[in-house]
């Protein structure tokens, strides 16, 4: 299985996101944003990070990288696509996901362990959890607070669509304590905290975060 | 050469952390009758040749699609005065 991550300018944690996959048992692939070329593989990771410096807004300028123009075709084909932090932000600027993402209601950048459940185990992403899942991964943000309208909120809580929220204190003012959310499909999937970021017991607070890599692998087997 | 202004602002029902911030420094300053402060953005753009409606609406796509994200901001599109004119009164 082959699991490509894009390198976009300002890109900080692909290198991270390349070794969760590779310890989930995938060939990690390396994407550059100014290709026009998915390099056949089987998924993609959106890693965090500060793409393009993030001028303008959150991701707004990394929907726009040629290899995003590939990326949104792919993930609209039904391949599994995960954007985490800068990446769930490049997501919901590409409208692959709904909602955005805005500055933290307390105005300051949040670094720390955080507590998650997961709310839905039926994701490509999120199939190695079972519903209710409490898991801890690290989270760090200064724009991490999901807002959408209110009919899109109860679209996204009427069809399950919510992946994770945040349990204990909401860390950026998220709405409905909303760490990450699916599309329609259940293939694209946004999460602000870091699961690449726990995935050996050594570095980071454990290995919750490394159901996420194994379940898209057993997605793309099951089809 | 014209220049085209496009603003931008967090809609009113979102909620403005860099306005709030702002809005507490003028407390603090001493700058009383302040109610409310919203930040927003202001694009400045110099275009090539005569404003046509044409024209005008591509900036309008331009502002929708990259400058503002209709989830959170409005924007506001108007024509300054042609940037020579502007240069002459100068």
């Amino acid at each position: 299985m082959r699991v490509g991550v894009v390198t976009f300018p300002g890109s900080l944690d692909d290198i991270d996101a390349q070794r969760a996959v590779r310890l989930a048992g995938a060939e990690p692939v390396a994407l550059w944003h100014g290709d026009h070329d998915l390099k056949s593989v089987d998924a993609v990771v959106l890693p965090g990070g500060f793409s393009y410096g993030d001028y303008l807004r959150c991701g707004a300028i990394a929907r726009f990288a040629p290899v995003m123009s590939e990326v949104v075709d792919a993930a609209n084909g039904g391949m599994p696509v995960l954007g985490i932090c800068n990446g769930f932000q490049i997501l919901c600027e590409s409208h692959l996901l709904p909602g955005a993402l805005i500055r933290n209601d307390h105005r300051k950048f949040v670094c720390r362990d955080q507590r998650l459940r997961i709310d839905n185990a039926a994701t490509a992403w999120t199939s190695g959890y079972e519903a209710g899942d409490e898991i801890v991964i690290p989270l760090k943000n200064g724009e991490g607070g999901f807002v959408a309208d209110d009919f899109t909120l109860d679209l996204l809580e009427g069809e399950g669509r919510v992946v994770a929220r945040y349990l204990d204190d909401n860390p950026n003012g998220s709405m409905r304590d909303i760490a990450g959310i699916t599309n329609e499909r259940g293939n694209v999937v946004g999460l602000m905290p870091h699961p690449e970021h726990a995935v050996e017991e050594l570095c980071g607070p454990g290995t919750d975060g490394l159901p996420f890599f194994t379940s898209v692998l057993s997605a793309l087997v099951n089809g | 050469m014209a220049r085209v202004v496009v603003d931008v602002m967090p809609k009113p029902e979102i909620l403005d952390p860099q306005g709030k911030a702002v809005h507490g420094a003028l407390d603090r300053l001493g700058f009383g009758g302040v109610a409310d402060v919203r930040q927003g953005k202001r694009f400045e753009l110099e275009v090539e040749g005569e404003i046509t409606e044409e024209r005008l609406a591509e900036i309008r796509t331009l502002a929708e699609t990259l400058l503002s994200n209709p989830v959170i901001e409005d924007f506001a599109v108007r024509i300054e005065q042609p940037v020579s004119e502007a240069g002459l009164d100068a």
